[in-house]
């Protein structure tokens, strides 16, 4: 390999690492602070990408359409955890598997009803459709370059929100122990469905970025939930920080997987994760 | 319910399963022997979830791992011996088990789910990406493995109704297998570890060799179901290890109780019940699906809730759970 394709593979592998790390943050979040296992949190990314595809091809624009999304999948996030998730706290996981397992049949199969099961594509915006030659053969396309960008911002927010705000303070106190939290007269039902809607949005955005890069179609959720679920045993269930080390692992180890060995690129992310396993059972960074 | 009661219960259901080919029917008689099938798949399941406490949800690799090895243990034209290939492709299975328990018997709880998930994935990837077994298009078993010993033909499992009798008996003998096993020390210890494995430990048991054990078991169980599989639809695809199938085998036990192997039989039968139901109202089935299992969740709490009662009940009546 010469050296541009080795930074368009590295910038490939960093993108691809950013944007897992916008849906496995919500997850991780979930698990943490909720102790939830929640298998429908691939159906969210689906969900997002639809989403851009349904209100870019109305109102013709991605901006528009993720302006409008936002706020759109927060609320549906919050609504998903007043109507469903509050009930699943004190349930085992068995019973929290089944749930989310159902709410993936149903996801999918509304997909199926309301847009059909049609690959779809979505147009790059015209301001970033443009591509920066590396070579004379080999350019690199802005947009990708433009994810990874809002992806930092976000992870940056992700930080400041966590470590600098009241808000966040109270999460990390959820994190740490639930029934000391209450005692302490903070509404811990709030925090959760603030956490469990801004794990949901942070999902759904990542699919609304992805959707002119990977295309939209069936099952999109699924790849991106294990991978996710792999995320976050190598990260440490509950560590967002853990979360962005292992996501960018992941995105290193599959990028380069796919080029190096392409017959076995499928296998790459989990013999990681394998590897972590024997060697740190509960993840890089533990909880907390 | 006393024991003699629960007996004659499970013969009456035996026979009654065993009156299905004499329906003439071959539409029901292939949809009876997929559901034995999967019942053989689910009680090789209740065996970790519902008597050792470990809810896989990767179970569907080691079904689709015997299915593969059937297929391509089998020379391409002519039939393989069934001797050789049934031990085979169930060894292979167990072996696959014994590897990956290795590694998420490591963890515990949420970890465990989504490691077995993801260890199913990468077992899925295998055959999905490699050219080993035909990629995703699958493979084809063209010839149906042949019972012959040394020129004798005992059963012929081209012949449909010797097949179902073939797959019944296999759910018996696979039944058997399980009670006699949990009857065993070994069994008592795999319940022992689900109700309290820390006392189970400083008991003096190694808890993880139990447990592999127990993990290793159960794939190579789920294993004689994928290779039933393989040899009642003749091919073989990677959906077969897709991780809807772990998650349709885990609702079939718990539909059934877990911890009860009657149960798990019970469970794969409501399941396709469910499933042909459904999908003769709508093609949109799943979402039907989706919605009971969502509302059995939220409002039947004490119909899940009541399984540990049941399992407790079933061990102390010697086998009665009804």
């Amino acid at each position: 390999m010469d050296f541009a394709s080795i930074l368009i593979q590295t910038l490939n592998s960093l993108q691809y690492g950013l944007l897992l790390f916008l849906v496995a943050s919500g997850l991780t979040l979930v698990f943490g602070i909720m102790g939830i296992i929640n298998l429908a949190h691939g159906s969210f990314y689906m969900i997002g990408a639809y989403l851009a595809f349904v209100l870019t091809s109305v109102t013709g624009s991605l901006f528009t359409a993720i302006l409008l999304g936002i706020p759109l999948t927060f609320a549906i996030g919050a609504l998903l955890e007043w109507a469903l998730f509050s009930h699943l706290y004190k349930r085992d996981h068995l019973e929290q598997v089944l749930l989310t397992y159902g709410l993936i049949l149903i996801f999918e199969e509304l997909r199926s009803l309301l847009v059909g099961d049609e690959v779809h594509g979505v147009d790059i915006p015209a301001l970033f459709s443009a591509s920066i030659p590396l070579s004379d053969v080999l350019s690199y396309p802005v947009y990708r370059l433009v994810i990874s960008a809002v992806c930092i911002v976000l992870a940056l927010g992700l930080y400041f929100l966590i470590q600098r705000t009241r808000l966040g303070m109270m999460i990390r106190a959820g994190n740490h122990d639930r029934s000391m939290v209450e005692a302490l007269g903070i509404n811990i039902n709030m925090i959760y469905r603030v956490v469990f809607a801004l794990g949901f949005a942070l999902a759904a955005l990542a699919g609304m970025l992805a959707a002119p890069i990977s295309s939209v179609f069936p099952n999109m959720g699924s790849h991106v939930l294990i991978i996710s679920f792999v995320i976050v045993v190598i990260g440490g269930i509950g560590s967002v920080w853990g979360a962005l080390i292992a996501a960018l692992v992941i995105g290193f180890a599959d990028t380069f997987g796919k080029v190096l060995l392409p017959d076995f690129s499928g296998m790459v992310v989990y013999l990681v994760m394998a590897a972590v396993l024997l060697w740190r059972p509960e993840g890089i960074l533990k909880k907390g | 319910m006393n024991s003699t009661a629960s007996t004659t219960l499970k013969l009456l259901g035996l026979l009654l399963l065993a009156c299905v080919p004499l329906s003439g029917e071959s539409f029901y008689v292939e949809l009876a022997a997929k559901t034995l099938v999967l019942a053989i798949f689910a009680m090789s399941l209740d065996l970790l979830v519902g008597f050792t406490g470990l809810v896989s949800f990767g179970h569907a690799a080691y079904f689709g791992v015997a299915a593969y090895a059937v297929a391509l243990l089998s020379p391409k034209y002519e039939a393989a011996s069934l001797w050789y290939v049934l031990p085979a492709s169930v060894g292979l299975s167990a072996l696959a088990a014994l590897l990956v328990g290795f590694f998420v018997l490591r963890t515990k709880g949420i970890y465990f789910i989504m490691v077995t998930l993801a260890f199913a994935q990468l077992a899925f990837f295998v055959f999905h990406d490699t050219p080993l077994g035909g990629g995703s298009d699958g493979i084809y078993l063209n010839v149906k493995p042949t019972a012959e010993i040394a020129g004798w033909l005992p059963f012929d499992l081209d012949n449909p109704s010797h097949l179902y009798y073939f797959i019944l008996a296999a759910l018996v003998g696979v039944y058997a297998f399980l009670a006699r096993i949990l009857q065993s020390p070994f069994g008592r210890v795999l319940v022992g570890i689900k109700s309290n494995e820390h006392r189970m430990q400083s008991m003096g048991y190694l808890t993880f060799r139990y447990k592999l054990a127990a993990f290793a078991l159960a794939g190579g169980l789920g294993g004689v179901a994928g290779f039933l599989y393989a040899v009642v639809f003749g091919f073989v695809t990677p959906e077969l290890l897709s991780w809807h199938q772990s998650g349709n085998v885990l609702l079939m036990v718990i539909l059934g109780g877990m911890g009860s192997l009657p149960g798990a039989i019970a469970g794969a039968f409501v399941f396709t019940g469910m499933q042909e139901l459904f999908a003769s109202w709508t093609k949109h089935w799943q979402l039907v699906m989706g919605g009971v299992i969502v509302a059995a969740v939220l409002f039947l709490p004490g119909g899940l809730a009541a399984v540990p009662d049941r399992i407790k009940r079933s061990l102390q009546g010697g086998g009665s759970n009804e």
